[in-house]
């Protein structure tokens, strides 16, 4: 079932959907920390528990501010009423940590049992006096990063509105507290940039500090650093996404809080990162200024680095949705990508990226890499048999038999972790990239004697 | 519903999945979410394991909610069976496929229907292993399904008519419930096979770790069965006591005095067989092992005491003196946590003022193993709750998780680990049994250590030991530099977000940088410039 339309020589094929990936309720552990206060309920089964608990590791002993609300056999029974029993537990945590906003993710279970949190979202906040975002981020719909979409998108309901500023819930919304600097109500000519996407506040920081460069102002984020500062929405907001997992959050700007998209390539690598600023300015009306010399500049400092991945091949095997920003960098570094696999391809949300990533490899005179939606790890393990690239990027359930294998990886989550965005950090990513390959010349140990000799893939 | 941060034990499908998973050549279909596919990373990076782990996903989401799961999950059952020709096929439901109520057991025997159809000559076995996602843990379901297993190859042989009981000539026997993931357990069973040895027993299986599921049937050869720890193969243990008669013992070697009466235990099994049996008196005559020669026992176990282990001399010895009356708080599986309590007790006389365990299944035959040995019981799978115990109790120092390891933390007590669960540290390369002799060094280590490191922290505050003064001299603002520098309040905002141990060289290279270009007030930008030039 190949896709082709016609402006793209690009071929996206569908597999069997069965790879490994993160759960998506791993969000937890980085949007607790980008929302200052905020507290994650993850409403579900000791699955869910055990898996945030051995994914997150030692983050969990740090008082971290998300919690499991764990169902009994009684719950799912239906012989305790949710309602009572989401009160107590949230009534629990608002007296220990007085939280800005609880943010309740439903799990598969609940979303299988029917439990409508949604109906008893408004009537749990105005008894408790905290707001409450209800996000259904479950295995059952969506994968790894795929969760801080859904609570993104979630979030857009929360978010005051520029022109009208009422909002139907009792509390009073972020946008509309009094203490809210005027916002220019009457002037309906002047745009405003919001950017969506959680990242780590100093790296928020440094993509503001670009535009600023070029004269734009950044109005706000989504998520904010606090719950009370949220973006106001609306008709003359421009939103631009910062990852490439954020189609839905997307939709749900546009639909709902009647924003308008700017599609663009990701600010990943130096590459993404001026075509990021370029449509920025674009919308705005501003022609950018110095991109092309830092651009340069950033280039030369990466010379070295990107030597070491000089046609070298790469694989993807598709666990996180930055696998296709991440192979047009790699492209451009002068690697050939041979297959990106992804869970999931929404090809307007990335249309930007993968026109980017198509012109890199015309530009760089290397051949499109395959691009495979809901890979099938077992058909890639015979595909990565024979074609024996010289990198895997993959997740940590193939990583170590691979290397068994003699197939040299480079784990993906990391790529969800560190940072990677921007001008400034294209030499750390690039040094991720290729830390696998440094590896391997370092090491002394003769490889041959560690690798099976017969590579029996499944 | 309830408020967890934390648990001592995993679900009901981890315990399946460390049991099959364990057996050679056996597969196992997990009927769930996608995100539940989380058992391979546990395998690759906790076991470090090379092999790409033998689970796969019949996934679960909401085009197969709509539809039913039966098609996709009999074809996922074929597909494996044609990949990989495994000796069986386990299909275990997640705790969100088994609120669905489907008929997985129906789904199996068509998958096996099919197989058999299509390829007579193919052995595979399917087999279904349902567990109460909401009333087993994973301990509970793992023990469940080894003796599912077992069973079902009994069974089968019987109905064959193959695989009669020969007892082997010279005394054997089974291990039982050593498996993947488990705390040690590697090292444990090299060293359980040791002591064996030594004893003269031969070593007929062990299940699941490294079985394979075609041999069950001659599990019945043994003399007689271990379950080293109750986390698994008690129930199957008891199984084959019932079906077939076979003895066993449930002594958990940890510790001189326990690996003595564990010793001892079998021996006195091995020798009332031979009693009651004229075959194996005939074969044994004219071989002597030491697990038949009750005197030959206890010099082996006297000599191993007093000499090759030194954990018995070491505790004699000056150097844990000290430890006399050091008050500790235990907490673990059933198995290890009784059996370091009486070991600290009786072994290294430190005072346990609290033992506990999370396994409240286990609760009567754990308080049963410890009373007599500690002040007070715990039975809690409550990690808060033992928290606040160890806060409340005044100790010296916890035996315990990685969860009690970081009660010790932040209470600044010296900790221990000596049950799962753990982290990866305590999946050690290096040889470190808990069981038998070698066992003995190594928690003899572990205790002193402990105590040791807590000493040292004691004297170093006692003499001011640390140098806690903050070293500025080497910052390159204060070197004699004629500008002046002055950071904005944003900046320093920033600087104070980067992780201490760079911090100081990120604060040099920033100054530097601001120096070369002339520029007295560092803002943020300057940082980030900063940052982009040296990089
Ligand atoms: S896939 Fe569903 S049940 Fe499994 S951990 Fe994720 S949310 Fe929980």
């Amino acid at each position: 079932m190949n896709i082709t339309n016609k402006t793209s020589d690009l071929t996206i094929s569908c597999e069997t959907g069965n790879y490994h990936t993160m759960c998506p309720i791993s969000c937890v552990s980085w949007l607790y920390q980008t929302i200052a206060g905020s507290f994650f309920l993850v409403i579900g089964t000791k699955t869910c528990g055990y898996f945030l608990q051995n994914a997150l590791g030692v983050m969990i002993f740090s008082s971290p501010r998300y919690a499991m609300a764990e169902l009994e056999e009684a719950d799912i029974s239906s012989q305790l009423n949710d309602f009572k029993e989401l009160k107590r537990i949230m009534s629990q945590i608002k007296s220990d940590r007085n939280p800005s906003v609880i943010v309740c993710i439903l799990t598969c279970t609940p979303e299988i049992i029917k439990m409508d949190l949604e109906g008893m979202a408004p009537l749990l906040e105005a008894e408790l006096n905290v707001p409450i975002v209800v996000a259904r981020a479950n295995g059952l719909d969506s994968a790894f990063t795929q969760g801080e979409d859904v609570v993104l998108a979630a979030m857009v309901g929360h978010c005051g509105q520029a022109a009208q500023g009422s909002t139907p819930s009792a509390l009073p919304k972020p946008g509309v507290r009094p203490s809210a600097e005027p916002q220019p109500e009457g002037n309906s000519e002047v745009k405003s940039l919001v950017l969506f996407g959680s990242l780590p506040s100093s790296l928020a920081n440094q993509l503001e500090g670009e535009l600023k460069r070029q004269g734009v102002n950044v109005k706000g984020w989504l998520p904010s650093a606090r719950y009370s500062d949220l973006p106001l929405l609306g008709e003359n907001v421009y939103v631009c996404g910062v990852n490439p997992y954020l189609s839905r959050t997307a939709t749900a700007l546009i639909r709902r809080g009647h924003c308008k998209y700017t599609a663009s390539p990701f600010p990943i690598g130096p590459d993404g990162t001026t075509a990021w600023i370029t449509s920025i300015c674009k919308t705005f009306g501003i022609v950018p200024t110095g991109l092309i010399e830092r651009e340069a500049k950033i280039w030369e400092s990466l010379r070295p680095s990107m030597d070491l991945l000089k046609g070298k091949t790469v694989f993807f095997m598709g666990d996180n949705l930055l696998e296709i920003s991440l192979a047009r960098f790699l492209v451009r570094c002068g690697a050939v990508v041979l297959e990106v696999g992804i869970p999931y391809l929404d090809r307007r949300y990335q249309s930007a990226e993968l026109a980017l990533l198509e012109q890199t490899c015309k530009d760089m005179g290397v051949p499109l890499p395959r691009i495979i939606e809901k890979p099938d790890n077992y058909f890639q393990t015979i595909r990565i048999k024979e074609l024996l690239p010289d990198l895997v990027i993959t997740g940590l359930a193939h990583a170590n038999p691979l290397e068994a294998r003699g197939i040299t990886t480079k784990w993906s989550i990391e790529f969800t972790f560190a940072q990677i965005h921007g001008y400034s950090n294209s030499a750390a990513l690039l040094e991720l990239l290729t830390r696998p390959l440094r590896r391997n010349n370092n090491l002394n140990v003769s490889q041959g004697s560690l690798k099976q000799q017969n590579y029996v893939p499944g | 519903m309830k408020l967890a941060y934390w648990m001592y034990a995993g679900p009901a499908h981890i315990g399946t999945l460390r049991v099959t998973s364990s057996f050679k050549n056996v597969h196992a279909i997990m009927h769930g979410p996608i995100g539940d596919s989380f058992f391979p990373v546990l395998s690759s990076m906790l076991s470090r394991s090379r092999d790409f782990a033998p689970v796969t996903t019949s996934i679960l989401d909401r085009h197969v909610l709509a539809r039913g799961s039966q098609e996709k999950v009999i074809e996922n059952l074929r597909r494996k069976e044609k990949e990989e020709h495994p000796d069986l096929i386990v299909l275990t439901p997640t705790c969100t496929s088994s609120i669905l109520q489907e008929d997985l057991q129906n789904f199996v025997i068509a998958a096996k229907q099919h197989i058999v159809q299509n390829d007579l000559s193919s052995e595979c076995d399917v087999l279904f292993i349902d567990s109460n996602h909401y009333r087993l843990n994973e301990h509970q379901a793992a023990d469940l399904a080894l003796e599912q297993i077992v069973r079902h190859y009994l069974e089968k042989a019987k109905k064959e008519d193959t695989g009669k009981s020969m007892r082997s000539p010279q005394p054997s026997c089974n291990i039982l419930g050593m498996f993947t993931l488990g705390f040690h357990s590697q090292h444990d069973l090299r060293e359980l096979k040791n002591l064996l040895n030594d004893l003269g027993v031969e070593v007929n299986q062990v299940i699941p770790e490294g079985g394979s599921v075609t041999a069950i049937k001659n599990l019945r050869n043994a003399w007689f069965n271990i379950v080293p720890f109750r986390d698994a193969g008690l129930m199957t243990a008891v199984y084959l006591a019932k079906e077939f008669n076979m003895p066993y013992t449930t002594i958990t070697p940890i510790g001189l005095i326990d690996t003595a009466a564990f010793a001892r235990e079998i021996s006195l099994i091995c020798r009332s067989a031979v009693a009651s049996d004229s075959a194996l008196l005939k074969s044994t005559t004219g071989f002597s092992p030491l697990i038949l020669n009750q005197e030959g026992l206890e010099k082996y176990i006297e000599k191993q005491t007093s000499f090759v282990s030194q954990a018995a001399w070491f505790n004699r010895s000056v150097d844990s003196n000290n430890l006399t009356g050091k008050r500790v708080f235990v907490f673990g599986s059933a198995s290890h946590s009784a059996s370091i309590t009486k070991l600290l007790v009786r072994e290294m006389g430190v005072h346990v003022v609290c033992a506990g365990t999370f396994q409240k299944h286990d609760a009567d035959w754990f308080t049963h193993q410890v009373s007599g040995f500690c002040n007070k019981i715990l039975i809690t799978d409550d990690h808060s709750q033992v928290a606040d115990v160890i806060a409340n109790l005044e100790v010296d120092a916890i035996f315990g998780t990685q969860s009690e390891r970081h009660v010790g933390k932040r209470l600044n007590l010296p900790c221990g680990v000596i049950s799962a669960p753990v982290h990866i540290q305590n999946y050690p390369m290096g040889f470190k049994p808990f069981l038998g002799y070698e066992g003995a060094n190594q928690i003899a280590d572990l205790i002193y250590n402990s105590f040791a490191l807590g000493m040292e922290e004691h004297m170093l505050d006692m003499f001011k030991g640390h140098d806690t003064a903050e070293i500025t001299s080497r910052s390159y603002s204060s070197d004699a530099s004629s500008t002046k520098l002055e950071w904005t309040k944003e900046a320093l905002a920033e600087l104070s977000k980067i992780p201490g141990f760079v911090r100081s060289k990120v604060k040099r290279n920033t100054e530097k940088y601001a120096q070369t270009k002339q520029i007295n007030l560092i803002t943020l930008e300057v940082i980030y410039d900063a940052k982009e030039a040296v990089s």
